[in-house]
């Protein structure tokens, strides 16, 4: 497929299938106005070396599905369906013990919030020691530290060596999400689900994150999850896109799919509103009209309904999942169209997008 | 952090000053009747009165009726005339022993108490043992320290003759130290006890939402590492500030009860006794006594808080 | 001389900032304070905002922006340096002075979540200015409230809702509705959309610009995503180490960048459209 796949070696998982696969993961949590349906169906699969792109609405169960594959959102008032399975073991069945030998070490996760994701009465560097030594505890105190400044130092916070002994408020926003970032990559994990990793960051120290992460998806791979509302960093390095709405995948496919080829009009919709750099400003940047929908009362048939302009009768149906174009069956989406009438419905004044601007 | 707890020191050395100043004035100046009639007593003979009116200086400015009478309390020269002539100081400093004997027993029962039992009522919040914890918390809040401290009288003591009756051993014989302590221990320990595991039952079920804390599940930790080292220790904060207030007044003489009860000649024994006898130098000394231990063990609470969470020790320490 | 030009400044801009600096010192001593060094946070920066004009702010992550809106807003005191607004000086002003100011400019804050108070009303987040002010009461409060909601994008049923019913972008429209509440001349953003999706980003930009069309208001818009910068501003300066690199046309800026941080930084922005970036990548691998 792309270039990154192909350079990744090839690391065979236990059972010669994919490294990471997720089936009909369904995920809901019982709230007081009644029951969320955050995630309904996700399935996907990650290969080692592979960049997995995770876009959609905000609320869309994005962080959910990452959170439960590593079974991080079991609790009494969830309910959680479907399987998990990291090189073939299943992972939803698994008691909490062992789980803890898979997280960190071989899945490791990087958390949207990097305000509040560090616990504020430990120092940086105590924090990652705190995550080596919870899994190899032959490595020293000393060893584990300096394993730490140096990881510091290899998400380019300068002086790290001092600034290990910070803690986390005396660091900026983006610096506390560059250590988060050390410590998901401290055990040398063979997945890395990253959510939201570099929304703290200016763009230089992004892009010298995401290059980090490349040399690891090249050199060692490791296999990503990203989560992004971004599509710039998406378009920078994920292979395949996977796009979510009211806890949904409403489309899949190759990164080249879902940029030049996209068959959900809320793809359409999520590119026509990016800002570009290199192409002379619209006068009005394209939005999606309306809100998403609350989870409680999703509207019947397609989610996007209420939004999209291009529905028609039988939208009231659920659309499912498919390969819609025959050329190509790894690329799939959730919208009752005929991919003729999407080629024409998604050009906009010679780009792609849901509708024109009002 | 010795910058820090310097810095509280001298705040709090204001802050006692200010307290000060506000009982002597609401002892002094907003009574209608004649201070000096009050602090003679109900039945003082006219010289009597004359010579308390001279002792007290309330001959005198304002200011100076302050000096003279915080001078009286604080080298120890105001007697009382009420309470038999007794010294105040004295009387205060012979109940500090009884009064700490008390209090720091009874906190170390319903610390350990109340974080075990908030501990466990946590991590099974929902379930059946945090409904018996919980209904075992407010029984032993619900239960007022007089009726207890009657019970165990009644029956531990007079009927059974299980423990020695009441009164105070010094500890130079330890056994019967704790063996006179071990009632008067428990029934002020269980209000507490069943009040603090509440608090931190609540602030444990809070903290364990918390992003940090999944992100300590997230590294893989064993769950009792994550319960003991992230959740347990930030929940121990406001913890850390009732115990600061609520040790400060009972040993400032707020265990009026359980000493009185218990015959426990301490400094709350003592406050009991001069309201009794509203015997105005004692009340007066013991509420400064009183705010002084307060302010002491706020100060000691900022000090633990700053040691507790670092942005409170480095915050104040960058301005 | 100057009868009835009391407005003044006819021509001059809205906004004059010249040589601002703001220091924060690092105190240590056991008792008494002495500076042992200091943050040099904003290190002295000059520019100027038109009426009707946006002002796009970016740079390095710590590079001083935040600070800046805050010590123009004498939200924090300058260390040195003057800030004419409408060719009044007002740095250095007392609280009470600054008071009426406060009508005229106003602050959008970046983390939507945290600067409403989650126990209050959406009604009384957004009126509460107007109170404080003098502005309005009892009915005519809620009229104009609900007025507000609505020019925002928002419904005035949502005036007696909790903060937490609303999504991220609505939200953004609640702080931006307080913001406008008393009718401000400058508004600053301070990355009123990196939380948000691209389509909510959009729905926020939007408003933004219609607000300004509609009101006249002139903002000072700070944000991480020079494209949505470069959309919604007239000019844009660089910020980098607490000192403006470069200032210019938006366009002028983001294609023909003089100063080399500036480049680095459009260098740096990722395009979103995978055979342009991969071309860039291979570019640069090849360079
Ligand atoms: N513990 C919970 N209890 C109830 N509802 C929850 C819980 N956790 C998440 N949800 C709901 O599940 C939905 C999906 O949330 P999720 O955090 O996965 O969104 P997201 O796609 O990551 O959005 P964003 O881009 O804003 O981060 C939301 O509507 C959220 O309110
Ligand atoms: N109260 C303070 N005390 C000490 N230093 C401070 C304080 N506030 C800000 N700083 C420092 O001033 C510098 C500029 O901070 P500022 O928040 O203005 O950056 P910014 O450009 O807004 O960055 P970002 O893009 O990450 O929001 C930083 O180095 C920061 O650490
Ligand atoms: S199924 Fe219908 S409503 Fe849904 S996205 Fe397609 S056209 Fe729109
Ligand atoms: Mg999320
Ligand atoms: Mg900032």
């Amino acid at each position: 497929m792309s270039a990154a796949t192909e350079a990744a070696p090839a690391q065979p998982g236990a059972g010669g299938g994919p490294l990471l696969a997720v089936e009909n993961l369904r995920v809901g949590f019982a709230t007081e106005d009644g029951r969320v349906q955050a995630v309904d169906g996700v399935s996907f699969e990650l290969e080692p070396g592979e960049v997995l792109a995770i876009v959609g609405e905000s609320g869309s169960g994005k962080s959910v599905t990452a959170q439960t594959v590593i079974g991080l959102t079991r609790s009494p008032n969830s309910h959680i369906e479907g399987s998990v399975r990291l090189s073939g073991e299943e992972l939803t069945t698994q008691s909490e013990s062992q789980l803890q030998k898979v997280r960190g070490s071989q899945i490791a996760m990087i958390f949207q919030d990097p305000m509040t994701s560090l616990n504020p009465v430990y120092t940086v560097g105590k924090q990652i020691v705190e995550a080596i030594r919870a899994h190899d505890s032959s490595i020293g105190k000393k060893a584990a530290h300096a394993r730490a400044a140096e990881l510091l130092g290899a998400v380019g916070i300068a002086d790290s060596e001092r600034r290990v002994d910070d803690y986390p408020h005396e660091f900026s926003g983006g610096m506390r999400q560059r250590a988060m970032i050390a410590m998901g990559l401290a055990l040398e994990p063979s997945v890395l689900i990253a959510d939201e990793p570099t929304t703290a960051l200016d763009v230089t120290i992004q892009a010298q994150i995401l290059h980090l992460i490349q040399d690891l998806n090249r050199s060692r791979g490791l296999a990503t999850i990203l989560i992004t509302h971004d599509l710039g960093v998406v378009a920078e390095v994920a292979d395949r896109v996977l796009v979510m709405y009211a806890g949904k995948v409403v489309e899949q496919g190759t990164l080249d799919d879902i940029f030049y080829d996209p068959q959900h009009p809320y793809t359409w919709g999520l590119l026509g509103s990016l800002t570009r750099l290199d192409q002379p400003r619209p006068h009005r940047l394209p939005q999606i009209s309306g809100s998403p929908p609350s989870l409680l009362r999703l509207p019947k048939g397609c989610a996007f309904r209420p939004r999209c302009p291009h529905e028609f009768a039988k939208c009231k149906e659920v659309p499912g999942l498919e390969a819609r174009l025959p050329a190509d069956p790894n690329h799939c989406d959730r919208c009752w169209l005929e991919p003729e009438q999407k080629a024409r419905l998604r050009e906009i004044e010679g780009r792609i997008g849901l509708e024109e601007p009002a | 952090m010795l910058r820090f707890a310097v810095r509280r020191l001298l705040g709090a050395i204001a802050v006692l000053f200010a307290i000060s100043v506000l009982v002597f004035l609401i002892f002094n100046v907003v009574p209608a009747t004649n201070p000096a009639q009050r602090i003679a007593g109900k039945n003082a003979t006219p010289q009597l009165i004359k010579n308390v009116e001279k002792e007290w200086g309330f001959d005198k400015s304002l200011p100076e009726q302050y000096w003279t009478q915080m001078k009286l309390i604080f080298t120890g020269e105001a007697t009382s005339y009420s309470l038999a002539h007794i010294n105040i100081d004295e009387r205060i400093l012979e109940g500090i022993p009884v009064t700490a004997s008390l209090c720091i027993g009874a906190a170390i029962i319903w610390l350990a108490f109340g974080i075990l039992l908030g501990y466990i009522s946590a991590m099974n919040a929902g379930g059946l043992v945090d409904r018996f914890v919980t209904v075992i918390a407010l029984i032993g809040i619900s239960m007022p320290v007089f009726w207890l401290a009657s019970i165990f009288l009644y029956y531990l003591t007079y009927k059974v003759e299980l423990f020695p009756a009441s009164g105070y051993e010094p500890l130079s014989n330890p056994g019967k130290w704790a063996s006179h302590l071990i009632l008067p221990w428990i029934s002020l320990a269980v209000l507490f006890a069943g009040f603090y595991s509440r608090v931190l039952r609540s602030s444990m079920l809070d903290v364990m939402n918390e992003d940090y804390v999944r992100t300590a599940r997230a590294k893989g930790l064993s769950q009792r590492r994550v319960t003991v080292r992230h959740v347990l220790r930030n929940s121990l904060i406001p913890i850390v500030t009732l115990f600061g207030l609520d040790f400060g007044v009972l040993i400032g003489g707020g265990a009026i009860i359980t000493e009185s009860l218990f015959n426990l000649e301490g400094v709350g024994y003592f406050t009991a006794e001069a309201l009794g006898q509203q015997d105005f130098p004692s009340i007066m000394a013991v509420t400064i006594f009183g705010a002084f231990f307060i302010v002491l063990f706020n100060t000691f609470v900022d000090i633990a808080y700053a040691y507790l969470d670092p942005r409170i020790r480095l915050g104040t320490s960058a301005v | 001389m100057s009868d009835g030009a009391s407005t003044g400044t006819a021509g001059g801009p809205l906004l004059e900032v010249t040589d601002l600096v703001k220091h924060f010192p690092i105190k240590s001593g056991l008792l008494v304070d002495r500076e042992v060094d200091q943050v040099r946070a904003v290190d002295g920066i000059s520019f100027y905002v038109n009426k009707g004009e946006t002002l796009g702010l970016v740079g390095e992550s710590g590079s001083g922006k935040s600070t800046a809106c805050r010590a123009v807003l004498q939200l924090l005191k300058p260390t040195s340096g003057s800030v004419k607004f409408e060719g009044r000086e007002i740095a250095g002003l007392s609280r009470r002075e600054l008071r009426p100011l406060r009508r005229e400019m106003q602050m959008i804050f970046q983390d939507p979540y945290a600067s409403l108070n989650p126990r209050k009303r959406i009604g009384q987040i957004v009126g509460d200015q107007l109170k404080i002010q003098k502005v309005a009461s009892g009915k005519e409060l809620r009229t104009q409230v609900e007025g507000l909601l609505e020019r925002v994008g928002l419904s005035p049923e949502h005036y007696n809702r909790f903060p937490h019913e609303f999504s991220g972008g609505q939200r953004q429209r609640i702080g931006i509705a307080r913001a406008l509440a008393l009718g401000p001349k400058l508004v600053f953003c301070d990355e009123p959309v990196s939380a948000l999706d691209v389509s909510i980003q959009a729905q926020i930009v939007n408003l933004l610009d219609d607000l300004q069309d509609e009101m006249g208001l002139t903002y000072v818009f700070v944000a991480h995503d020079i494209g949505v910068v470069r959309h919604i501003s007239d000019r844009i300066a660089v910020m980098n180490h607490g000192k403006i690199v470069e200032t210019g046309d938006a366009d002028q800026v983001c294609e023909h960048p003089r100063d080399d941080y500036t480049k680095k930084l459009l260098a740096a922005v990722p395009i979103p459209d995978p055979r342009e970036s991969r071309a860039r990548r291979e570019r640069t691998t090849a360079g």
